[in-house]
């Protein structure tokens, strides 16, 4: 199959970016869209050019380090799928398809695709940690978790960094991923020492970074890869009012 | 505390909603209040008499009044400012646009939180001075509220400007509810889907409560005679 495709290139942070129109050729249904970004590559070098930069890792939906936004979806148009996972049979190819990489102000764009994201790191080190007492490996029984609670703190945990929700929110807010890392480590009880203050160090890095505010319109949730529930954000809602209560 | 809460975006959207939620107790009351037309003349125009009596002794005549009107008036100005200034930081947030955007997933009523916000604004200065100073209405004599409904109602771009902004607050409260209790943190996966309803319920009420005065009186179901 042939496809158009417009990619965003963009040579360096500070040079200015537009949309450049290819056609890639000999795409198998079954190829995933990094696949398809990488035959456009092997021709792109064969031609001399420059190929498309886009990052990525594992490409078996897990690591987080693919995502861009193709048509204006985070990761495209399937639901809970990262885009090194997402296969070329759902494009038509009749349609040309629109690669711009993740917006945000904290998300600097480094080169074409590839965005910046360790803003995100920022607010995992302002709060997203347990403090435990270091030495031998405590007993896996040792603190007995609630089958519930586990589960909770296991869909919060799936979250893989990935940015899709900052991208796909209209007030670019990381809220998604803060509210993961609040969730996942605020329901356990190995969590509980620090959560309240976890919650209000962890929004205010955010907020500090320029992240937008949540509105709650879902955005993030639709397209998160991992599925990652907008109950999420109530729990760190609640956790930093909690700490403000509390005079922390 | 407070100066923190501010500071924070979790803060302003918690002062939104409870500022909001005063705001729709209020609209509650007053939509209620507005079916009494319904009742006639006396009813209506001796409700608004009631109301500036009420405590009277200690507040003096109209003292209640004024009253609410100093505590509408903060919640308004808390949760405007609130408003823009999360939406000027999500305009910093997002200072290159996509090229593409197709319909976003989130519902027309969040979408519309901003903008719908803006219409029941000035729709408010409006109504103030409509019914309450008079200035802007047909017959404009305070304290005669049923002449002064029924003279607004005779035309069809009163009706129509009422109808948009009702409209409006309908879909602002649809998403506001739901959105507000998330905001307090009282939010939880397994009663979503009723407080979406009841948030629904709730809007659906207050809209067609709103409405049914002006088309009562388009209709000539509501009248002078
Ligand atoms: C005066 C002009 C107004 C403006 C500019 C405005 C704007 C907004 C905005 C931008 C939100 C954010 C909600 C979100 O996106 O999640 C909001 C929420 C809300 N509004 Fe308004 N609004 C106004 C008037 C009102 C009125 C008259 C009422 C009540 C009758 C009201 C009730 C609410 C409630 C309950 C919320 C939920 C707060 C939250 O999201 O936590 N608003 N408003
Ligand atoms: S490359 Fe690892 S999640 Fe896509």
């Amino acid at each position: 199959m042939r496809y158009t495709l417009r990619v965003w290139r963009q040579s360096g942070p500070s040079s200015r970016g537009q949309l450049v129109e290819y056609t890639v050729d000999d795409i198998s249904a079954d190829m995933s869209f990094l696949e398809m970004l990488d035959v456009l590559n092997e021709r792109l070098l064969l031609e001399g050019e420059s190929p498309v930069a886009f990052d990525h890792d594992c490409r078996e939906g897990i690591c987080g380090a693919c995502g861009v936004m193709i048509d204006g979806v985070a990761h495209g148009p399937e639901r809970a799928t990262t885009t090194c996972q997402l296969h070329m049979r759902h494009f038509d190819p009749a349609k040309p398809i629109v690669v711009e990489p993740w917006r945000a102000a904290p998300f600097p764009v480094v080169r074409d695709l590839v965005v910046d994201r360790s803003a995100l790191d920022r607010v995992i080190e302002a709060g997203g940690y347990i403090s435990a007492p270091t030495g031998a490996a405590p007993d896996a029984h040792a603190v007995p978790v609630p089958k519930p609670v586990a589960d909770t703190a296991f869909e919060a945990a799936a979250c893989i960094g990935c940015g899709a929700c900052v991208a796909a929110c209209p007030n670019g807010s990381s809220m998604l991923f803060t509210a993961a890392k609040v969730t996942h480590l605020g329901v356990l009880p190995q969590g509980q020492p620090e959560r309240h203050a976890r919650a209000a160090d962890m929004l205010r890095a955010q907020d500090d970074l320029g992240f937008g505010g949540c509105t709650l319109t879902g955005e993030c949730t639709a397209v998160c890869p991992k599925g990652i529930p907008l109950e999420t954000i109530s729990r760190l809602n609640h956790d930093v009012l909690a700490a403000a209560m509390m005079g922390q | 505390m407070a100066g923190r809460l501010w500071a924070s975006t979790v803060g302003k959207k918690a002062v939104m909603a409870v500022t909001g939620g005063v705001l729709l107790l209020y609209v509650v009351a007053h939509m209620a209040g507005n079916l009494k037309v319904f009742a006639g003349r006396e009813s209506i125009d001796g409700y608004g008499v009631f109301l500036r009596e009420f405590l009277a002794p200690v507040l003096g005549y109209g003292g209640l009044v004024w009253v609410i009107r100093a505590v509408l008036s903060l919640s308004v100005i808390l949760h405007m400012t609130a408003a823009v200034q999360l939406a000027r930081r999500a305009k910093r947030a997002r200072p290159v646009s996509y090229a593409t955007r197709p319909k976003v997933n989130g519902s027309y009523a969040a979408r519309t939180m901003r903008w719908g916000g803006v219409i029941v604004a000035l729709f408010v200065v409006y109504h103030v001075l409509d019914l309450t100073a008079g200035v802007l209405n047909p017959h404009g004599v305070e304290g005669e509220i049923h002449a002064n409904v029924v003279a607004d109602f005779q035309h069809w771009y009163v009706v129509l400007a009422y109808t948009v902004a009702v409209v409006a607050l309908g879909f602002h409260l649809r998403h506001g509810i739901w959105s507000a209790l998330r905001s307090l943190g009282l939010g939880s996966a397994r009663r979503a889907a009723a407080v979406k309803t009841a948030a629904l319920v709730v809007s659906v009420a207050i809209t067609v409560g709103f409405l049914s005065v002006p088309y009562a009186v388009l209709f000539g179901l509501v009248s002078d005679q």
